[in-house]
This record gives C-alpha cells, structure tokens and sequence, in this order.
C-alpha cells in the first residue's frame, strides 16, 4: 500500500507511543496530533488503553478548568507525553521556539515560547517533532533557549527530550550523556545524509535500523477513522494529507 | 441594565496606555471591541494575551496601538506567522515580552488570590526566565532540599475584554467552560464584555448556567456584539471564517496590503 510523507511520519510517531499512558497534544500539533489519536484507536478496549488529550479544538479536549488546567495537570504528573517542535533545535536537546539572531532583536521572529519552558520540565517523555531536517534547523547550539534539554542537578525535573522525529530519522535523547542517539533512518535516506545535514553531533549505534514502515491496517485506521476526527481542528492539513500517495 | 452600552462607548472607556488582557483565539476575543480600540486610534496600549494572541494582537501591532505585547505567543494558527507582529519585533517599534503559558494563568491567578506572587516549576535554566527581570528564583522555603523554583509577580490588569454567547439581565455573563475568561475576570480590576445577546432572565438562578457564569460583580460594562468574535469563531456557536483568516495574513505581510485591509474590514461594528 502506498503512503506519503505525512501518513509515513503519523505512523512514526505512533509506534513512540506504545507505552505512554496520557499522550497531551498541544498547538500546532497536526501530525503528533494525527498519530496519537491513531494510537489511541489502535489500543481501543485493550488493558493499556491510551487517554488522549488535545487543546485547540472540542473534539478531544477533556478540560473544563480553563487554559491553565493542561499545565496544573501536568505539573502533578497526570500526563505523561507531550510534543515540542523547534525553530532550532540543538545537540543537548535545547529547544528554541522564539526567532533566529541576537535576542532580543531577532533576525527572525517566530511565535514564541508556548508553554514549552515548563511542559519540558514536568512531562516524562516530550518527543521532539520537526519534519525539516537541516542544519539550519538542527544546530550546534540555539539562539535562543526556550526549554533547555537537560537541567543542573537539584534542579525538579521528572520530564525532558525522549526522541527526536525528522523527516530524515528517528534519534532517542540519553538523558546521562546529555546527548542525541540515532536510532533508525527512514527509507531512501542514508547516515552521510543525515550526518551532513545535522549541525551538532549526536551517537551513532554500530548497527543501524530502518524506519518501519506503515502497515495496511495502521494505514487504513488512519485514512478512514483519524482523517475526518483531525479534519474538526486542522481542516488545511487534514484536506492535503490524506490525498496523495507517493 | 445599567450596565449595557454599545461596543463602541466600552471602546471610549479604555484610556490610552491602559493595561489590557486579551484572551487566546480559541477562547472568545471580542474582535468587534478590538476594531472599535483600532478606529479610536489607541496609543501605548500593554496588551497581555492569556495566554497566547493571534489575530487580535496582529492588528493591534500593526495598527499602532500597542506599545508592549505581553503573550507565550503570537501566531495565526494554520494561516502562519503574525506577519504585523513578527515584523514590528524585529525592527523594534513594538516591545515583546517573552512568557510561557503555565506563568501568565499563574500571574492571573496570583491576582485572583489578592496575594504578591506565584510559584512555577520548570523555566530553571531557560532564556525566558533569562531575559525576565521581574522573576526571581528562590529555594524552596519550605525543604532548601527541593532546590531552586520561580516566582512570578501577580499580573493584575486595567481591564479584561472577552465576549460571550449570552448575558442576562442582571448582567451576568455566561461563558460556560471557558474559565479562562473567568481567571483574567477576576484578575483585572474591571471587566468589559461584548455578547451576542442579552436575554431576560438571571444565569444565577440555575445550577446549569450559574456554574459557566462570571458574576456581574466583576463587570462594568456589556454591550451587544452579533457576530462578534468575526473572524474568529465562537465555540459551541460558530467557526472561525478562516477564508477571512488567511486572506489577513495574505494581505498583512506587507504595511499597506494591512492598511488596505484594514480599511475594507475595520468598520465592522
């Protein structure tokens, strides 16, 4: 069965999340978002069934506290995956959201911080998502540090970078080293690639594995059952990602 | 009612340099009031967004009225970057304060507690806490072993502006789930509302609504906005018109495509 790219980092992402309990998705989180309710379908009735929850949108959003629920909730550890993207994101997994160039007269804004300067303290497994994967992206060291990877010790910190999904592989965060561990390469993509497009260096296994790819029934769940539940919160994406096979 | 008046008399009774919070997008912006505060010509506005702007905060910038945008962010969702906004902070003419979600509801809700400050986990170690000199880091008074955590000053502003569904007669104001127009309600010193409509009947006298209701102790000032989150959406009522969303975005990347904009769309009452 054919997929694009979309479905193929969707899948990606949902196989990370095989034993998270409560996956939180937060804005801006169209494919996390598609791949977490393709979890949650996939686990349905079963004992390690997965809870869901999604601000921006009614659908999947269980909080009647207001804004600051999802932060008090998880501050308690009642949530125990989240997503972070990056404008920048570097070797030691310090994550920049704000703009590229001398703060604070960027070169180039971007939106901001989110609640990532907390949510990557206090969330178990934040798994970093930025389909580009450049040196532009990927950097030695960010501009500007919305969340840092890794804290001092005596500093709180139950939570932090659990992986890293591209559109070129999979890397896993070691916390102890304090550094990026490739992990898999998705198909049709090589190490020389990603090292030459990756500005920080990170560990490489003496084996390493390919991406799998979606199978026949994740796909079909995906296409028939989280396309249109997507579709209520990110209408743009779901119209383009679940047309073209490649 | 005493209190109800029309959107643009709420927009006269906000003086310039005034301290506003604004809420999210997904969360009930009263868009018409914020075109009204456009059509006044407001200076040196501080607009806080609670805890992130999109649309609102853009117009506003790129208007003239804001002299400092406190928000965790500013972004038109699936139509992209604020292009008024990003382009006002990187040459300088707007003053952005970087926050984080979870510390603007705690700064709310300092406020709502009548106490100084709030404690927050995490920021330890961020450029956010960084660039912040209005925060401080403490250990723990309570167990020096716990480490260092942050405290955040009580953000009290001027005035909240949010629109709702439905105020009654008495001037309550029903919200329902959105409680965080409740926390910046409290928070603020008054709070001005824009409603679809106001109905006869008291939202306190029953259960079901009084649970989704701001009290009108809170509120000095309604006014009956039809459509009045336009372009954004009302939850529960109705979407936002993204057609209209991006066709801003489109046109706001450059100063006159905004003001063209801004003169074909701005007068919406």
């Amino acid at each position: 069965m054919k997929f694009n790219q979309d479905e193929f980092l969707i899948c990606a992402i949902t196989s990370l999340l095989s034993n998270s309990r409560h996956v939180a998705v937060g804005m801006a989180s169209a494919i996390p978002g598609s791949a977490s309710l393709l979890a949650r379908e996939e686990r349905r009735g079963q004992r390690n069934s997965l809870r869901v929850s999604m601000i921006g949108g009614d659908t999947n959003n269980p909080f009647t506290d207001g804004g600051r629920e999802l932060f008090d909730c998880s501050g308690q550890g009642r949530i125990d995956t989240f997503f972070l993207g990056g404008v920048q994101i570097d070797g030691g997994g310090n994550v920049n959201l704000v703009g590229t160039g001398k703060y604070p007269k960027l070169d180039r804004r971007f939106p901001g911080s989110f609640g990532s300067a907390y949510m990557y303290f206090v969330i178990p497994k934040v798994i970093l998502f930025r389909p580009e994967h450049t040196r532009r992206v990927f950097v030695p060291k960010v501009d500007f540090i919305s969340a840092p990877g890794t804290s001092e010790e005596g500093v709180y910190r139950p939570g932090g970078p659990y992986a890293l999904v591209s559109e070129l592989c999979l890397m896993m965060f070691d916390r102890q080293r304090r550094r990026f561990r490739l992990k898999s390469i998705h198909p049709g993509h090589t190490l020389e690639e990603v090292q030459d497009n990756t500005g920080f260096s990170f560990d490489v296994p003496n084996t390493i594995c390919k991406t799998t790819v979606p199978n026949e029934k994740r796909l079909e769940l995906l296409r028939k059952r989280i396309s249109p539940e997507i579709a209520t919160i990110y209408p743009k994406f779901a119209a383009k990602a679940f047309k073209e096979p490649i | 009612m005493s209190l109800l008046t029309t959107t643009g008399d709420l927009a006269e009774k906000v003086s310039d340099k005034a301290f506003i919070v604004l809420p999210p997008d997904y969360s009930n912006v009263p868009m018409a009031l914020v075109f009204a505060l456009i059509r006044r010509k407001m200076k040196d506005l501080y607009i806080l967004f609670a805890p992130i702007g999109g649309i609102a905060a853009d117009l506003l910038v790129g208007a003239g009225n804001v002299k400092t945008l406190e928000a965790a962010a500013i972004t038109l969702g699936e139509a992209g970057l604020a292009p008024r906004f990003s382009e006002a902070v990187q040459k300088g003419t707007t003053e952005f304060r970087d926050s984080t979600c979870p510390a603007i509801h705690a700064g709310l809700q300092a406020s709502e507690k009548g106490v100084p400050f709030m404690p927050l986990r995490g920021l330890i170690g961020s450029d956010v806490l960084n660039y912040r000199d209005d925060w401080k880091v403490i250990s723990n008074p309570f167990n020096e072993k716990d480490g260092p955590i942050v405290l955040l000053p009580a953000i009290q502003p001027d005035i909240a502006l949010i629109h709702a569904p439905v105020a009654d007669s008495c001037g309550n104001v029903w919200i329902g789930k959105r409680r965080e127009l409740m926390t910046m309600s409290h928070a603020a010193r008054k709070t001005f509302v824009t409603v679809e409509k106001v109905q006869e009947q008291n939202l306190l006298e029953d259960d079901l609504t009084a649970a989704g209701t701001l009290p009108n102790m809170y509120v000095e000032g309604i006014a009956e906005a039809k459509n009045g989150c336009w372009p954004l959406g009302l939850a529960g009522f109705y979407q936002p018109d993204s057609d209209a969303i991006n066709a801003y975005a489109k046109a706001a990347e450059t100063d006159s495509g905004f003001r063209e904009w801004l003169k074909r769309n701005g007068n919406r009452k």
